[in-house]
């Protein structure tokens, strides 16, 4: 049954991003299904985020039709905070396909952090603005290929 | 979101951690509200993506303390943001203050120089404590405090490469900063205190001690002042408009509330 939960999560996408699912942005933290009631706690990733309440009414959805639960129960938690480097694999080449460079998997000391464009691959780019259209990315340029692009900003517990 | 264990509570540790969460809760709400005044206003277009988007982050921290206060049955969130009155709350005074002189929708003549003097002293206190909860021995808020540093430290490194370069910026940019250090520096013992409960909240082991706090925030600002050539010294700091962590507070506040509360007051069971 837990199984066929989780797929189903796969199914609830990034309503700001739709090519990845909150499973592989790595927000499902815990799953567990005893006989008809189902319970899921999601890691959000920026907690100002206005997408929160549209994931936890698509989750109660997805689950929904699956038509085995009576009681599904969607809570947000704060402990383990997300961090960027739970996006899965599968996630980061979903970002590059909406055209959003996955965050940077290392954090360097010095807080630097290298960005390849999602369009051309090149390490060649500058960031424009730290802050962007939405709390979890940032807006870069690629001096390479001349094109704006956004990329998930990195967060990590080091910070 | 994470509930505390139904254990009885200690009423003397109780009233330390909410008196503590009021003010870490009502802070960021009203800075966050003044935030989202400048929207459209900013000096350029970059600069007003990136402060709504601190704004939101900010807004989401207040909601995460309100959160915790509603845990402890103090109340339901949106009451506890929107339905409250100026008397009730326990924000520094410094941040219920106007951005500057008319109206967001008409004739507003913000002041950045205050906004960026006022954010940069805020988020570095909000750090210095954000840093001594994770320690916190209540440990929702030590949680808490985990999430909220990840977001501040974006903050932190905007407002400081703004408060640096606007320092050494030529014209009439010198000037206009210092007068609003002085501004800010007049109330900023408004936002470093921890209000009459503050020993007990210390002794609790909540957060550490005032003085502790404060003394950090002047150790983590110093190199700052000094590469700017700036001397402050710790005298200044007052406040002059009254002590929000009592309730005292100003004009200022009733307006923003009767604003930031109208369609709560219509409708509490609204969503937009």
């Amino acid at each position: 049954m837990e199984k066929a939960a989780l797929e189903a999560l796969h199914n609830v996408k990034d309503p700001e991003i739709d090519s990845i699912s909150i499973v592989d942005l790595g927000m499902v933290e815990h799953l567990k299904a005893e006989g008809s009631t189902v319970m899921v706690e999601l890691l959000p990733t920026f907690m100002g985020c206005p997408a929160l309440d549209i994931i936890r009414k698509n989750v109660e959805a997805e689950l929904g039709k699956l038509g085995s639960f009576e009681k599904i129960e969607v809570q947000f938690i704060y402990h383990p905070p997300w961090t960027s480097d739970r996006v899965t694999e599968k996630g980061r080449i979903q970002l590059k396909e909406f055209g959003i460079a996955p965050p940077p998997e290392l954090i360097s000391e010095t807080g630097e952090w290298h960005v390849e464009c999602p369009f051309c691959g090149s390490a060649y780019t500058t960031m424009d603005n730290l802050f962007g259209p939405t709390a979890c990315r940032s807006i870069l340029y690629c001096k390479s290929c001349r094109n704006p692009f956004e990329a998930m900003k990195p967060v990590s517990t080091m910070m | 979101m994470n509930k505390p264990d139904n254990k009885p509570f200690d009423p003397a540790i109780k009233s330390a951690l909410t008196a503590l969460l009021y003010q870490l809760a009502d802070d960021d709400f009203i800075l966050a509200y003044r935030g989202s005044e400048w929207l459209g206003l900013a000096p350029h277009i970059e600069e007003d993506v990136a402060f709504s988007s601190i704004s939101q982050d900010t807004m989401g921290h207040a909601a995460m303390f309100y959160q915790l206060l509603e845990d402890l049955g103090e109340g339901n969130i949106d009451s506890l943001a929107h339905g409250r009155e100026a008397s009730e709350r326990k924000n520094a005074v410094l941040l219920e203050m106007v951005n500057g002189p008319g109206h967001y929708l008409s004739t507003a003549q913000y002041d950045w120089a205050f906004a960026v003097v006022r954010n940069y002293f805020y988020v570095q206190a909000k750090k210095v404590r954000m840093d001594s909860l994770k320690n916190s021995s209540y440990q929702p808020l030590a949680d808490v405090a985990l999430k909220v540093n990840m977001e501040l430290y974006y903050h932190l490194l905007h407002w400081k490469t703004w408060f640096v370069q606007l320092m050494q910026a030529g014209g009439e940019a010198r000037p206009r900063m210092e007068a609003a250090i002085k501004k800010v520096l007049g109330d900023f013992e408004g936002v470093l205190t921890l209000g009459p409960l503050g020993n007990e909240i210390a002794e609790h082991g909540l957060i550490e001690a005032e003085e502790r706090l404060k003394q950090r925030w002047l150790f983590m600002m110093e190199p700052v002042f000094e590469s700017v050539n700036l001397s402050v010294s710790e005298s200044v700091f007052a406040m002059k408009n009254g002590n929000g962590r009592k309730g005292e507070h100003t004009a200022d506040l009733d307006a923003a509330l009767s604003t930031l509360s109208e369609v709560y007051n219509v409708d509490p069971a609204a969503s937009w």
